[in-house]
């Protein structure tokens, strides 16, 4: 028998550890299964009681969610089969698909303003970051905290106010309107958070630049930027995940051209009765830009939660 | 290669003043050391020298030019930093042919001075190496394969064995001063570690609180300080001072020190007042017929020599003997000083009095 470590976990604690993780795991994941179920019944099935985990799976969510669909005679439907498999699914229900829905354009609406709002917020939030932690600013404290205040009451309380200032400067409703709201709330974070990781970053590595012959900024470019990368995802995926859910300046501030889509996903259910699949469906679309985008960065992100924390 | 001239250079940051007025001159291929204690102001002069900070006033000439106010860029000088500062992004070869990518080198070309580098060096199984796992070693050898590669007109090197190991850090000296005596180049070097600065240095500029104190070669600042400062910072232990109130005339070969007159070498001023007799521990000679007397408190084995620590009616004095010599702790014992190794010191300003021994020392600097 050997010796038991004081800092390593032992093996039954570990099991334990692991049991309780995986259980809250799964104990989160239900609520997105269950959105991710849903999508794929058909409406009764959606609404039945006791519910049904058993069912036949069909895809008139996804159809009523990207389609309009209109109620036809007999007479319409004997005379024009359906010539699509949608048109099959939607016949069902004596209906025809007359055009597609405004979910597309929601969508790409919402990846617009989400991603453009994200890279805006980053590159202003690392330079500012730079700024802020490498140059004698005068004031800097007093401007960090400054930056800081701008976070400290929730953004949607002075809704009225911008709600005026947008519609005097024609940017309601309009794309670079949101991106800019977005950024302008992101910013703070992104700049106090860089801010963190740049600090970590020793200035010694970009005077070896200069002294190698770089400039200031190429030396920003190629050491300090390459270096901060951890900093700058998970920096991406907090902007990216506020910016691509918000949902009550987008209700307040877009209406027709710009509106993204966590204001159009509710507005489903009011199509037709309560369209619960098509409404699934929509959620179920709308998690998987940012679940891809945070795969994606989440080696960084692990990487970026524990940055500093120890020095190596 | 080049000389550096250093004039009347000032730093200030706010209202802290880094660097007062320094000048002094780094001949061509010299080994030249910066040292003093930590906050003194010598690694702000080197980054001066290098650029990477911009003097407040006066004039840096390299190689002739003025260069105080350009860019690091375009002084042709490298660094070697003390945290090594190896670009983590890229393995050896990339770092050290960083600086060569800059100037816009031919690839088949940087390859080549890379290898070449690395052969001197003794690092050439390492190139493909990612720089994260390299011994502190290895990584200096790395950083200082980044400064040679691309020929600079100078190296300036920033404690570049902080940090290493104690055992290793002797190794690498030696391969450093090597290093540096192949190549010839002037190499400007700030260190805290009086040891490393007479070991490895051709001359020294020891500074204190912003202020150079001496400039000399590793012997004339050991034999001859021109402060109490640079007397008390060099040597291990370090000088012994014997405060007195009294008066020094010039031509004169004696001191009185409470009652005990002491020979030291012919003074060439006169002062009067708090002065201090300095005398190194290992130019103390216990004798019977010593004027000088006192009782032994402590005493240090160090292998060849023993440190005593012996109690004056003048002072607590420390002597370096022969460890063969037997000496009781508590046994009272004369002193005899060498008389021509003694410097004398105003106590206020902590300047040394010119006398036959330092004279040609301190009227230069």
């Amino acid at each position: 028998m050997s010796g038991f470590s004081v800092t390593e976990p032992t093996p039954r604690s570990k099991r334990i550890a692991a049991t309780l993780v995986t259980l809250y795991a799964v104990i989160t994941m239900i609520p997105l299964l269950w959105i991710f179920i849903t999508g794929f019944k058909s409406p009764a099935d959606a609404i039945a009681y006791p519910p049904k985990v058993m069912f036949e799976p069909t895809l008139e969510g996804y159809v009523n969610l990207f389609t309009t669909r209109t109620r036809q005679t007999q007479e319409y439907l004997d005379a024009n089969p359906p010539d699509t498999w949608y048109e099959e699914i939607v016949r069902q229900y004596d209906m025809t698909v007359v055009g597609p829905s405004k979910f597309g354009e929601r969508f790409f609406n919402s990846v617009i303003i989400g991603f453009g709002s994200t890279f805006l917020s980053v590159f202003l939030g690392t330079l500012a970051a730079y700024a802020f932690s490498r140059f004698r600013i005068p004031f800097a404290d007093d401007l960090l905290f400054f930056i800081l205040s701008t976070r400290m009451m929730p953004p949607v309380a002075v809704a009225i106010p911008i709600f005026l200032m947008y519609r005097q400067l024609g940017l309601s409703d309009t794309h670079l309107g949101m991106i800019l709201l977005y950024t302008g709330v992101n910013i703070s974070l992104a700049v106090w958070l860089l801010k963190g990781f740049i600090d970590e970053i020793p200035r010694e590595y970009e005077e070896a630049a200069l002294i190698d012959g770089y400039t200031r900024f190429q030396a920003f470019y190629k050491v300090v930027l390459p270096q901060a990368a951890t900093g700058i995802a998970s920096t991406a995926i907090f902007c990216l995940i506020f910016a691509w859910n918000e949902y009550a300046f987008a209700v307040l501030l877009t209406s027709a051209t710009a509106q993204t889509a966590p204001p159009f996903i509710p507005t489903i259910i009011g199509v037709g009765g309560l369209d619960w699949p098509a409404v699934a469906a929509g959620a179920t679309l709308f998690l998987l830009p940012v679940m891809i985008f945070t795969i994606l960065l989440r080696k960084h992100l692990l990487r970026g939660i524990t940055f500093g924390a120890v020095r190596k | 290669m080049a000389e550096i001239i250093i004039k009347d250079v000032r730093k200030q940051f706010d209202d802290f003043v880094a660097v007062r007025e320094s000048s002094f001159t780094v001949d061509d291929g010299d080994f030249f050391m910066l040292l003093g204690p930590s906050g003194c102001g010598k690694t702000t002069t080197l980054r001066m020298i290098a650029g990477l900070e911009l003097p407040t006033s006066g004039q840096i000439f390299l190689d002739g030019e003025e260069i105080s106010q350009r860019p690091p860029s375009q002084r042709d000088i490298a660094f070697v930093f003390q945290m090594f500062a190896l670009y983590p992004h890229m393995n050896v070869r990339k770092n050290i042919s960083y600086p060569l990518v800059s100037q816009g080198m031919r690839r088949a070309d940087v390859r080549k001075k890379v290898s070449e580098v690395a052969g001197i060096l003794g690092i050439e199984d390492l190139l493909d190496q990612p720089v994260g796992g390299l011994s502190g070693g290895d990584r200096q050898r790395v950083a200082l394969g980044r400064a040679i590669v691309r020929e600079p007109k100078a190296f300036m090197m920033d404690e570049p064995l902080g940090a290493l190991d104690a055992e290793f850090r002797e190794h690498m000296s030696l391969e450093l001063r090597a290093l540096h005596d192949r190549m010839g180049a002037t190499t400007v070097y700030v260190t805290h570690d009086q040891l490393e600065a007479m070991q490895m240095g051709d001359k020294i500029v020891v500074m204190n609180n912003a202020v150079v104190e001496q400039f000399g070669t590793p012997r004339e600042i050991y034999d001859m300080p021109a402060s109490l400062f640079v007397a008390d910072f060099i040597g291990s232990p370090s000088m012994n001072f014997l405060d007195f109130d009294g008066a020094v005339e010039a031509g004169s070969s004696v001191a009185s020190l409470g009652g005990v007159e002491a020979a030291i070498p012919e003074m060439r001023e006169s002062a009067s007042g708090k002065l201090v007799l300095g005398v190194r521990p290992e130019h103390l000679r216990l004798s019977d017929s010593g004027t000088l007397r006192g009782e032994v408190l402590a005493t240090e084995y160090l292998g060849t020599t023993q440190i005593l620590t012996i109690q004056t009616p003048q002072g607590e004095l420390k002597a370096r003997v022969a460890s063969d010599q037997v000496v009781q702790i508590g046994e009272v014992t004369g002193l005899d000083i060498e008389s021509h190794t003694v410097t004398l010191f105003e106590r206020d300003s902590g300047r040394a009095l010119r006398s036959a021994l330092n004279e040609g020392v301190l009227s230069r600097g």
